[in-house]
């Protein structure tokens, strides 16, 4: 593999005695979008703030095409930055807020105004140029914020949580929007956010951060079908968790509650009387025994949530608790709560989370 | 709800009534200067005096040179506060607030003692020096009311998100604080500077004891000694003052608003 454009070495970041960021490594390739995805205080705004420039790390190294920015002042890392709070100037107008940067490096007059058009047209508000920030709607001003970030053509676009102040429909198209913007530009950027389905959706990989450490770094892909750790698990997408207890190890039998699950190559490491935690997606769950589905296991109806298109079923097992999705269909009635049901999932589908 | 509505008027009458008859008392008397009729004499003897405008355009000067120096001092002291002392500012409020409780007798007759000609650091030796001295203590008396204002107006705007987003754009500390705080914190700094104004106008004790001829001692030297024209002054002073206030509030609307504050 090439030298990396972005590398963050064991860097660890400390106020005190808390440590918040722990032997943090990510590598990024130029042109890759990364996304950082962890609950509150897991560190993500932390590292990102690190690679800004405006937190220094305690220990480890930050290097960026070739070149150790660790102890390089912000204004010296030709960094784009967008900021969860638009961070507008509000003196200033669209395009001079845009031209900002452009100014302060000494670019003529000329210049900037034709970069700046040429910016007003990329994120589609050309007509905007001399409305003032306190004009602008929540998606007009981040996006005004975005274009701001990219005008002096930075090394890095760092997105701090840039959606989480805006409304949901607003969200979707401006995510879409800085995705394809991201694209078109080829720049490398690092998109910081709590909201899996944002970091699921434009990410080329995500890097799911629990207690200052990366807890898995992988494709979208791989982080929501191959969860390395009970935390990325859970916390990405909806997962049932059924705990059980290893009966034969070597033949990979499973007992969840009363019941038996063959689980053939999963158990790696495990022995008989071992407890695990088994999971599965709701996606993977089937109400009623379905064909090329291998496991089933019986229980009883206790939630029945109907929601259009799709009646939403929870279904317990002993003390275990299974949700899962079926689609609406006109002539099957939906099932009553209390009745028996079986559920039935491909053993392949399930998850043994250690 | 009609009696509670009656009451409020009365009691806004009472204090307007409070408040205006003196005024109205000290114009009216201000112009019997002439025998038997109204006149404005007593505005001409003042205004026409050589030491009313000496003395004026001496204070002004100093209020000029005082504005200067508490801009200076306490908009990048409460910039850097809010921005990296957070936990230093019940400190710093408490500081600003002492030349309220401190009376200005005290500290002019500590600045005596300090900066006297036979002193390490003679102030007093010379007329600029003196006149330096008068800034400095004037600054000082300003200072609860020019740290709040500024205060109040960093309160108004993200400090630390603006002064990130300027820093990662490339910008250093001085292009910062002239093109992001200061623009939008000016009619905060304004509103300041025209209270340090009217405070230094009418100041007192400080040019009195520095023997300094400013304003304040002049007023202080008609009253004594003449009938109309005290009150003449006392109405020009209070007009200054409130043009000041005027001026505060017209200025307020030219404000930079943001999402947050449109209006």
């Amino acid at each position: 593999m090439a030298d990396p454009f972005l590398s963050i070495q064991h860097v660890r970041k400390s106020f005190g005695a808390t440590t918040v960021v722990e032997d943090f490594n990510l590598d990024v390739e130029r042109g890759e979008f990364v996304s950082f995805l962890g609950p509150s205080g897991c560190g993500k705004t932390t590292v990102l703030r690190m690679v800004a420039g405006f937190e220094e790390p305690s220990a480890g190294k930050i290097v960026v095409g070739g070149k150790d920015i660790t102890r390089l002042k912000p204004n010296q890392r030709n960094v784009g930055m967008v900021f969860q709070a638009y961070a507008l100037f509000p003196n200033l107008t669209v395009a001079q807020n845009i031209g900002f940067g452009l100014k302060v490096a000494g670019m003529p007059r000329a210049d900037i105004d034709a970069r700046v058009a040429e910016m007003l047209g990329i994120i589609k508000l050309p007509q905007m140029a001399d409305r003032y920030p306190y004009q602008l709607s929540g998606g007009q001003q981040q996006r005004i914020a975005l274009a701001r970030a990219i005008a002096p053509k930075p090394k890095l676009l760092l997105l701090d949580e840039p959606l989480s102040a805006l409304d949901a429909k607003v969200r979707v198209s401006l995510r879409e929007e800085i995705r394809s913007i991201q694209k078109k530009l080829g720049i490398t950027t690092i998109f910081v956010t709590h909201d899996q389905e944002e970091a699921l959706s434009i990410s080329d990989r995500i890097a799911v951060m629990y207690g200052g450490k990366a807890e898995q770094v992988g494709t979208p892909f791989e982080i929501y079908n191959r969860p390395a750790t009970k935390f990325v698990a859970n916390f990405v997408g909806t997962l049932n968790v059924l705990e059980g207890t290893v009966t034969d190890a070597a033949s990979g039998k499973v007992q969840v509650n009363t019941q038996e699950v063959l689980l053939k190559g999963k158990l790696n490491g495990s022995k008989s009387g071992d407890t695990l935690s088994l999971a599965l997606r709701p996606e993977a769950i089937s109400l009623g025994r379905q064909p090329g589905r291998d496991s089933s296991l019986t229980g009883e109806i206790s939630e029945v949530h109907f929601l259009g298109s799709v009646i939403r079923v929870r279904v317990g097992i002993g003390g275990n608790m299974v949700s899962l999705d079926t689609f609406n269909n006109s002539a099957t009635p939906p099932p009553a709560v209390g009745e028996k049901a079986e559920i039935s999932f491909s053993s392949g589908d399930m998850l043994v989370l250690h | 709800m009609k009696g509670g509505r009656f009451w409020a008027w009365v009691v806004f009458a009472l204090g307007a009534a409070y408040f205006f008859i003196p005024l109205i008392a000290t114009v009216e008397f201000s112009m019997r200067m002439r025998r038997g009729a109204y006149s404005l004499d007593a505005y001409k003897v003042v205004l026409g005096d050589a030491r009313f405008q000496a003395t004026f355009g001496y204070s002004v000067l100093a209020a000029i040179f005082t504005i200067i120096l508490g801009v200076l001092i306490v908009v990048p002291a409460a910039y850097w506060i809010r921005l990296r002392l957070p936990q230093l500012r019940p400190v710093v409020e408490f500081i600003t607030l002492l030349p309220l409780v401190i009376p200005a007798i005290v500290i002019v007759f500590g600045y005596i003692r300090m900066y006297g000609s036979n002193s390490p650091l003679p102030f007093l030796a010379t007329d600029t020096g003196t006149n330096a001295l008068l800034v400095i203590g004037y600054a000082t008396l300003a200072l609860p009311y020019m740290y709040r204002a500024v205060d109040t107006g960093l309160r108004t705007i993200d400090v630390r998100t603006l002064t990130e987003a300027a820093q990662i754009l490339g910008a250093g500390w001085s292009t910062i604080i002239t093109r992001v705080i200061l623009p939008n914190v000016l009619i905060a700094v304004l509103s300041g500077a025209f209270l340090t104004f009217a405070i230094v106008i009418g100041e007192f004790t400080m040019a009195s004891l520095l023997n300094r001829p400013a304003f304040g001692p002049y007023l202080q030297n008609i009253g004594a000694n003449r009938a109309y024209e005290p009150a003449a002054l006392a109405i020009i002073a209070f007009a200054i003052t409130w043009g000041c206030m005027s001026l505060i509030q017209i200025l307020s609307r030219f404000a930079p608003k943001s999402a947050n504050r449109p209006n």
